[in-house]
């Protein structure tokens, strides 16, 4: 899990919460120098703190969703695997000459049973988000994914995705080594798998990148994580043709958990601590944890046949529009 | 006839001015192609598929067009053809997506962007389905989803080849996610079309990007595309802004597609319906009667056979 020994990384609307708590710790200073008790006034501060916190993440818009969506103090995949289960190992490559850290993966044991866990992977500082390209995964990562879905449905091992990645990568090598066919064969052939599927939106849900390890029998998300069409800055410049813009295109492209939920394409919403996943990772992976295995006796009681047909249902239903008979 | 010959019989009659060709042009009696900037007789560039005579350039065509060139005379049926896209996330960037849609479906007279329906290619019955990129840039929402599915699922129930002809920006944005989980309802559409062991095949055209080319463009059978179509995944530009350096002239055309290994051939518009026809026979099983069996095999088959 992020070390908290760390400085804490502030999001603007995070300063009067830290304000109020160094405020806190000052009066204590000062009250241990003068041997005052002030034990009253900090319990009424901290209750106010609490309740603060909890007002200021009740309320976040989706642009600010998004910054906490993107906070580098965010658990990761690998924060969760190793949070959640008994024992993992990882496994790499694509066999097909590339071995992409942007997507990792492995074998692992949830509650007693095997499980395959895979998801994109940020960088955990400057340096590792180079060598993982800020979790945006190319051709190689994505069949990288879909060979250990492959394996996991040959020994019946359920498959437990975590997404968490601005995009799919847009480079050179990524469109000559055929991106739009990589993600278009995980999206069919997730369809086939027999074992059950469970996707976790746990950061960033950045459009076709995440949807290329998207498609399962249930869609969860965390309350503060994101899932876009395209990402807010792109959709500004496009649509509004002004990057200024992207506050009002993450609002108006509905790209928070609640509106997911709303719009039929979310079945799960996992409540996160308060003050968003990163200020208590460890209460985050435990509330994760019960849902992957509360929906996977779910699952269980179903064949195969019957999960493929859920998930096909599940996604046939998505769409909006109006018919008119002739 | 050449524009030379038109031009000659034309001053035999002794009609024409400067401003009489302006007016031609703009009648649409004539065509400037814009790559090579010849001038052609609209009659005989539509019998030539709209692909430019002088340098065989492929004039962007739309899907009406598109349907009768591919799908032969008095067999195209239309389906779900009443499907209407809606305003599902009330959106506005500069423009509110509802009036966006009403302004474009009476400026193109199509529901939305794609046309789906059954025909017969060279009296091979088909599923087809025609993107227009007139529609908001061939962009995929709701019903550009739905339609598609449900052709793919009435071909795998009709057991029929399908055919799509690509033609998009991508994902539509004014549908948010809606629209995104289109690409994974498709791809569902044709797991279970390719399970049946039937044929499909995505012809791309220009432009073909996004999310079409992350989802169905890109799950082809058998991948055709138009000479030098743009398909990509990303962008020229954004992969510049990612690359910080200069690309490849032919980046993203079909021909780089081909040397990459991405796209199985590409054909010329003007073969398309006979390249289309040749792979859907080439496809189907051999039947009793189109290849001969000598007699004395039959003869000893029928010994061999128990009663
Ligand atoms: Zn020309």
């Amino acid at each position: 899990m992020p070390t908290l020994d760390r400085k804490p990384i502030l999001l603007d609307f995070e300063k009067p919460l830290a304000e109020l708590e160094s405020r806190i710790g000052q009066i204590r200073e000062l009250a241990e120098e003068n041997d005052v008790d002030v034990t009253e006034q900090i319990r009424h501060l901290e209750a106010k703190a609490v309740q603060l916190r909890q007002e200021i993440f009740s309320s976040l818009s989706a642009a600010q969703r998004l910054q906490v969506a993107r906070h580098p103090r965010r658990p990761s995949t690998f924060d969760y695997i190793q949070a959640i289960s008994d024992e993992w190992m990882e496994l790499h490559g694509d066999r097909g000459g590339y071995d992409d850290p942007a997507v990792v993966g492995g074998v692992a044991r949830l509650d007693g049973r095997p499980v395959m866990m895979l998801g994109q992977q940020k960088g955990r500082d400057t340096k590792d988000n180079i060598t993982r390209n800020f979790g945006m995964a190319s051709p190689s990562g994505y069949r990288k994914a879909m060979r250990l879905m492959e394996h996991a449905n040959r020994f019946s091992m359920p498959i437990l995705t975590f997404i968490d990645t601005p995009g799919a990568y847009a480079g050179l090598s990524a469109e000559e080594l055929g991106q739009g066919e990589a993600i278009a064969y995980n999206l069919r052939e997730m369809f086939r798998l027999d074992v059950p599927i469970i996707c976790t939106v746990i950061g960033e849900g950045g459009s076709g990148g995440a949807l290329g390890i998207g498609v399962g029998d249930r869609l969860m998300m965390f309350e503060h994580s994101v899932y876009t069409v395209a990402t807010p800055e792109a959709c500004a410049a496009i649509l509004w043709r002004d990057m200024s813009k992207a506050h009002q295109a993450a609002e108006a492209l509905k790209i928070t958990a609640a509106d997911l939920k709303g719009l039929g394409i979310l079945d799960e919403l996992l409540t996160e601590p308060i003050g968003g996943a990163h200020s208590d990772p460890l209460k985050a992976a435990e509330i994760l944890k019960k849902a992957l295995l509360r929906n996977l006796s779910e699952l269980d009681q179903m064949t195969g046949q019957q999960r493929r047909e859920l998930r096909y249902q599940k996604f046939r239903s998505i769409g909006v529009f109006a018919e008119v008979t002739a | 006839m050449s524009l030379f010959d038109w031009f000659a019989n034309r001053q035999k009659s002794g009609s024409t001015t400067p401003q009489g060709q302006e007016r031609e042009i703009a009648d649409g009696l004539w065509t400037k192609c814009e790559a090579c900037g010849a001038l052609t007789y609209t009659k005989d560039l539509r019998s030539n598929q709209m692909v430019c005579l002088e340098c065989d350039h492929h004039i962007r065509i739309f899907s009406d067009e598109r349907i009768s060139q591919m799908i032969d005379a008095d067999t195209w049926v239309a389906i779900d053809e009443g499907l209407q896209p809606v305003d599902p996330l009330n959106f506005r960037a500069r423009k509110a997506y509802i009036d966006y849609i009403r302004d474009t479906q009476e400026k193109t007279k199509l529901a939305d962007a794609v046309q789906t329906g059954l025909g017969q290619i060279e009296g091979h019955p088909i599923a087809l389905g025609v993107m227009d990129f007139r529609f908001m840039g061939g962009s995929m929402g709701s019903v550009v989803g739905e339609k598609l599915t449900r052709l793919i699922e009435r071909a795998t129930q009709q057991r029929l080849p399908v055919v799509i002809v690509c033609a998009s920006g991508g994902a539509r944005m004014q549908e948010g996610m809606l629209s995104l989980m289109q690409m994974a309802k498709i791809s569902g559409a044709l797991q279970r079309h390719q399970e049946n062991r039937l044929l499909y095949i995505p012809v791309l055209t220009h432009p073909t990007t996004g999310g079409v080319t992350a989802s169905f463009a890109m799950l082809g059978d058998i991948i055709l595309a138009e000479p030098k179509a743009m398909i990509a995944f990303a962008g020229r530009r954004v992969v510049e802004q990612t690359l910080r350096e200069k690309l490849p002239d032919d980046f993203q055309t079909s021909e780089y597609l081909l040397q990459h290994g991405l796209v199985d051939a590409i054909v010329s518009r003007t073969q398309l319906k006979k390249t289309l026809a040749q792979l859907i026979r080439l496809h189907q099983p051999v039947s009793s009667t189109s290849h001969v069996v000598p007699r004395s095999s039959i003869k000893a088959l029928t010994k061999i056979a128990p009663d």
